[in-house]
């Protein structure tokens, strides 16, 4: 798997998910600076990370998504190339028009950081081949703009198609408000674009893969993703 | 020339530091606050005097970068 992690200015979850990338597939990724017109020859898979982008000024994610290197990464989406966001990733590609709708402020106005729990709603995507459907995971959050929101034509068509793939759930995977952390509508956590080939989720599944750090769950996400991508090749 | 992008959010998005404002100048006692909806103002400094050309990169400007159209409405003023 050739993987390139984004880095702009203010980000800091590059180095986590470059070391995730690396255990699960066992290749190094290679890391991208925004100013980049161009991603590495051969890239499968652009990893978009999470932090503060440009100190989450204007709005966040806002002023990345204008970044040169993001014109490569919409030209290597519209081949069909994968592209995963996470956290301030997820915020880049719904500023940059990759992703539906919008991250705004959670709901309780605070800043989260915990682990919460995940519904995947589907095992027959590359972002969750790794999982079984309707599996329940444990992954870490942290953010206070997480809290997503779309229009209700936006959001029938994401249900409709079957593109919401990450849930906030219960530990025993059923739906309720009160582990609903951020107050997105329905729930949602991650979603994927209209081709399948783009996915945004706030929470950080690249910080749970390792046993000395405790949960593993993140592992089926990337797993899944060198799997697929073995299997296209 | 100088310019001014209101940028507000539009109807029905809920606004949750608007709502955060609205608390707190309720509990400062001020009267009459009904509701509050939080906002971003640019005041934007331009090179030229074509105010149509001007109002067309303020355009540009909000589109681009200063709004997100999906939550939020823009209002441009050439100020003189």
């Amino acid at each position: 798997m050739k993987a390139a992690v984004l880095v702009f200015p203010g980000i800091n979850r590059e180095r986590d998910m470059a070391r995730t990338l690396k255990l699960i597939s066992g290749q190094e990724p290679a890391m991208v600076w925004h100013a980049e017109p161009q991603l590495p020859a051969g890239t499968d898979l652009v990893v978009i990370p999470g932090g503060f982008s440009y100190g989450d000024y204007l709005r966040c994610g806002a002023i990345a998504a204008r970044a040169p290197v993001m014109d490569a990464v919409r030209a290597h989406a519209a081949k069909g190339g994968l592209v995963l966001g996470v956290c301030n990733g997820f915020q880049i590609l719904c500023e940059s028009g990759l992703l539906p709708g919008v991250l705004m402020r959670n709901a309780a106005l605070k800043f989260i950081c915990k682990d919460v729990y995940l519904r995947v709603e589907r095992s027959d995507t590359p972002f969750t081949r790794g999982y079984n459907a309707g599996q329940v995971v444990r992954v870490p959050v942290a953010h206070g703009e997480g809290n997503y929101v779309a229009d209700e034509a936006t959001l029938a068509k994401l249900e409709g198609d079957g593109r919401v793939l990450y849930r906030y759930a219960a530990p025993d995977g059923s739906l309720d408000p009160a582990w609903n952390v951020n107050g997105a509508i329905n729930a949602i956590a991650g979603i994927l674009n209209d081709r399948g080939n783009v996915l945004g989720m706030m929470p950080h599944p690249e910080n749970h893969v390792e046993a000395a750090l405790g949960p593993t769950d993140g592992r089926g996400l990337f797993a899944g993703l060198v799997d697929h991508l073995k299997q296209a090749a | 020339m100088k310019a001014r992008v209101t940028v507000t959010l539009k109807t029905g998005v809920l606004d949750p530091q608007g709502k955060a404002i609205e608390g707190a100048l309720k509990s400062l006692g001020v009267g009459g606050v009904a509701s509050v909806r939080q906002g971003k103002v640019f005041d934007i400094e331009l090179d030229g005097a074509d105010k149509g050309k001007a109002e067309a990169a303020l355009k540009e400007a909000a589109e681009k970068l200063l709004a997100n159209t999906v939550i939020e409405n823009y209002r441009i003023e050439v100020t003189g």
